[in-house]
């Protein structure tokens, strides 16, 4: 049971990145699929992603409740599109090839679903390459990479410093909550919204307060120990690029290099398969 | 003449938010290689001093200084919180607050990142730190896998790293264990021989601090520095008393037995006190003239926990076969090592969690299926840090809301909220905000809120963690009005002064079972149990020992007539 996403400490050639390599990696992959509404690089990117998530001995469970919350996403994302705009298709690829009528303006069109399809592998193409980064990358070296393409190391320590404490404040809302219904609050569904909301504050009041004592705490030792005294720091977790790390950026680059040479041959960036 | 490395000249500190100021006309010398410990009451501004050794003052907390301070040389009013910490290593209280990495290894090197060290050399004295504080298995480690004690030494191997001149421990036993404590008091006179180390410690928790000994005690009160002396004379003089500081506990034994205090008694530890035989007499004299107070009479069971299993994960038990029984009107203290599953067995009694086997019964009857809610009618909870219970500006909101919550009539809340208000002493305040409160006042509002919904049984996770002594006995007298009343009350613990001085019964808890079910005497008398707590010895025990007395009647004998004297 995992609710959030966190980094997952595993070896892994994946893991054997360095995180500069994968957020990087990730910026030009989304970058790639972004550009291309093209099904065989779509679904040539999505595969290639599974097979990374493969290599990165990550499990089904890590990613689940991600997954099935993207999904329905997605879907939302598909119903609305074909609600407002059912033969957005039609438009795109200049053909009509009718399925079946289904009820007022909404028909089955070979073209509007073919463009919904590639709509959603456009998710599914980043989705893996996405979960990979967040689960796979070590918040310090995050904070590192950030720094190292130009990001202040201030703002990528404060993400990071966030990432590690989450846990932290987790726990403090369940004891809190807990503490609190042994005094009465109820957060069921039984009471009014406008009651609940009055209760959850109960619950935000004392963690919000507990936060911030934290986050005195944790500010005063960071100082104390030096941070922000320079306009530069190193980071112990950072390591060299290897080869490895070049043959990643490789790979992401000729993707994009793909995916920009298919936008030529199709002369935009559909792929029309019905002339 | 040796040169001080740390000097304060008639140094005036006021914070900006305050209208007077906290540290008045301090002038104190401290060499290099030297030992101070400082003491006071809370609020005596032991900490605003520490602030000001590090920077914290005014960099962080702004406000005006008068007077001089230099620190190696370095004037500190001119100097920056960076460039002071360059000469003085701050480890903080919170052991989980002050842990900044995500591991042990990056923890340790972030004042060198800062630093911007190249990567190799971080490394290679990142290692040799690490092997200072015997961490090196460790460095992968996250917090989460680490004890209390070994998250202080990480804090402890990241401010050496610098190869900081000074070390300022601010309150390094009050999130330990007994026996943690005692290893990190250790630790710290190890690391200082080893490095020539100046070190200051603020602590409330004198005896333990003075384990290794002291070249000096501070004592401070309202915000001076009221004595400034070596431990023995410091010791042989009231004046520890008088500023209201718990002094040593075998001092006071032997002041008890009515022996005047020498210095060739050597009195500053106990390991280093000298007996003579005439001393000793007047000892076993004082012991023969207690009589030992009748017991009293065995009162009707009110809780009972009967083979409880249980485990958050189905892979791990946290509890294994846990039974005992409370009697009405009882005070109990729960013990054990942190992790030992204290305060899950509390979660249990409150229906947080439910048992995976085993049953919970409330005056005899089956309180399994009850809802938290229903159970909170009878056994209340209040937590370690207030501020993690207040959800309302006002105390009398505070108070009421569980009241308000199941709707009762206007007139029978306010009834309810006053009643209970006047038996903790806080009628007085019931239309005051709670942020006017000071923390052991907070703490009572906490106690008020539980205590409205007329429990039978009081839990309390460490109720007195971080209070000073004058704090710990009023949290404590108020507890044991509240016991005189009739409601049971247990308590989770690390102090031992409470076990001894507050409860007639300690469970005892390591890895998940319920190892000893004893008297706090009978516990404080078996070493091997102890270790096993995570506790260590009184110097109570070691004075009985001393004097061929049998260590837990006298320990009984010698808390009853503190009990006494005291009232």
């Amino acid at each position: 049971m995992s609710a959030t996403l966190s980094y997952i400490k595993k070896d892994s050639p994946i893991h054997r990145l360095t995180g500069s390599t994968k957020f990087i990696f990730f910026l030009i992959w989304s970058v790639a699929a972004m550009i291309t509404y093209d099904t065989r690089v779509l679904v040539t990117m999505f595969l290639m992603g599974v097979i990374f998530f493969v290599m990165s001995g990550l499990k089904w469970k890590d990613i689940r409740f991600a997954v099935l919350f993207m999904t329905w996403l997605i879907v939302i994302n598909l119903v609305a599109l074909y609600a407002f705009a059912p033969e957005q298709g039609v438009g795109i690829y200049g053909t009509r090839h009718e399925i079946v009528h289904l009820f007022w303006r909404y028909s089955i069109v070979a073209e509007e679903f073919f463009y919904l399809f590639n709509f959603m592998m456009k998710y599914l193409a980043v989705i893996p390459v996405a979960l990979l980064f967040i689960l796979a990358t070590n918040p310090s070296e995050f904070a590192a990479s950030l720094n190292k393409i130009g990001v202040s190391y201030k703002v990528g320590y404060s993400v990071a410093i966030a990432l590690r404490y989450i846990p932290d404040v987790q726990r403090d809302f369940h004891e809190i909550s807990q503490a609190q219904q042994a005094r009465g609050i109820d957060l069921s569904k039984k009471d009014k919204l406008t009651d609940r909301l009055k209760n959850s504050a109960a619950i935000l009041f004392p963690l919000v307060l507990s936060s911030l004592q934290r986050i005195e705490v944790i500010s005063n030792a960071m100082e104390l120990r030096g941070f922000g005294k320079n306009k530069k720091r190193t980071w112990i977790v950072e390591r060299p690029f290897k080869k490895c790390d070049y043959v990643a950026i490789l790979v992401a680059v000729l993707m994009l290099a793909v995916s920009a040479g298919f936008m030529v041959i199709n002369g935009g960036r559909y792929f029309n398969p019905f002339v | 003449m040796r040169e001080p490395i740390i000097s304060f000249k008639d140094y005036t500190y006021h914070y900006r938010a305050q209208a007077e100021p906290t540290i008045y006309h301090i002038n104190l010398e401290i060499f290099k290689g030297e030992r101070i410990i400082i003491v006071g009451p809370s609020g005596c501004g032991k900490s605003t001093l520490a602030h000001c050794l590090n920077g914290l003052n005014p960099f962080s907390y702004p406000g005006e200084s008068t007077g001089t301070l230099t620190i190696c040389g370095v004037d500190a009013a001119k100097s920056s919180i960076f460039e002071l910490s360059q000469s003085v290593g701050t480890v903080l209280q919170d052991t989980d607050g002050q842990f900044i990495g995500m591991t042990v290894l990056e923890d340790i090197a972030f004042s060198m990142e800062n630093d911007c060290v190249h990567k190799e050399e971080m490394i290679r004295r990142t290692y040799e730190e690490a092997g200072k504080v015997s961490l090196v298995e460790k460095l992968e480690a996250a917090p989460h896998e680490l004890s209390g004690g070994q998250k202080q030494r990480v804090s402890m191997a990241g401010v050496m790293i610098n190869k900081v001149p000074v070390l300022l421990f601010d309150e390094p036993l009050a999130n330990l264990d007994p026996a943690a404590g005692r290893d990190a008091i250790e630790l710290i006179d190890h690391l200082q021989k080893d490095g020539e180390k100046t070190v200051i410690i603020i602590e409330h928790r004198l005896e333990d601090a003075m384990h290794m000994g002291a070249d000096r005690i501070i004592l401070m009160e309202n915000g001076r520095v009221i004595s400034d002396s070596a431990p023995e004379e410091l010791f042989l003089s009231d004046r520890l008393i008088k500023a209201g500081i718990r002094e040593p506990l075998y001092l006071t034994a032997l002041k008890y037995a009515g022996i005047h205090l020498t210095g060739e008694m050597h009195v500053e530890r106990m390991q280093d006190l000298m007996l003579e035989e005439n001393h000793k007499e007047q000892i076993r004299k004082w012991f023969a003239e207690r009589k030992a107070k009748e017991p009293a009479k065995e009162k009707p069971e009110v809780l009972r926990v009967d083979g409880i299993c249980f485990g958050y994960t189905p892979e791990k038990e946290n509890l294994t076969d846990i039974s005992f029984s409370v009697r009405e009107g009882e005070m109990v203290s729960i013990v054990g090592k942190n992790g030992a599953g204290k305060s899950t067995m509390a979660k249990l009694l409150c229906g947080f969690e439910k048992p995976d086997k085993g049953n919970l019964y409330y005056e005899g009857e089956d309180m399994s299926g009850d809802t938290i809610k229903e159970r909170a009618a009878h056994i209340g909870y209040v937590m370690q840090n207030p501020n993690q219970m207040i959800s309302k500006p006002m105390i009398f909101e505070e108070v009421a809301m569980s009241l308000t919550l199941q709707k009762l009539p206007e007139e029978e809340i306010k009834q309810r909220v006053y009643d209970t208000l006047k038996i903790c002493g806080l009628y007085e305040f019931r239309n005051w905000p709670v942020s006017a409160l000071s923390y052991g006042q907070k703490k009572r509002v906490t106690i008020a809120s539980i205590l409205v919904a007329n429990p039978k049984i009081l839990i309390l996770d460490e109720p007195t963690a971080g209070q000073d002594f004058r704090h710990y006995t009023e949290i404590m007298e108020f507890l044991r009005e509240l016991n005189e009343k009739g409601i049971t009350v247990l308590m989770i613990t690390h102090d031992m002064h409470l076990m001894l001085e507050y409860t007639e019964r300690s469970l005892v808890f390591a890895d998940g079972r319920k190892i000893a079910d004893t008297t706090p005497q009978a516990l404080f008398s078996d070493p091997e149990l102890l270790k096993r707590a995570s506790l260590k010895e009184t110097s109570l025990y070691e004075l009985a020992k001393q004097c061929d007395l049998p260590p837990e009647s006298y320990i009984r004998a010698f808390i009853e007539y503190d009990r006494e004297v005291r009232a």
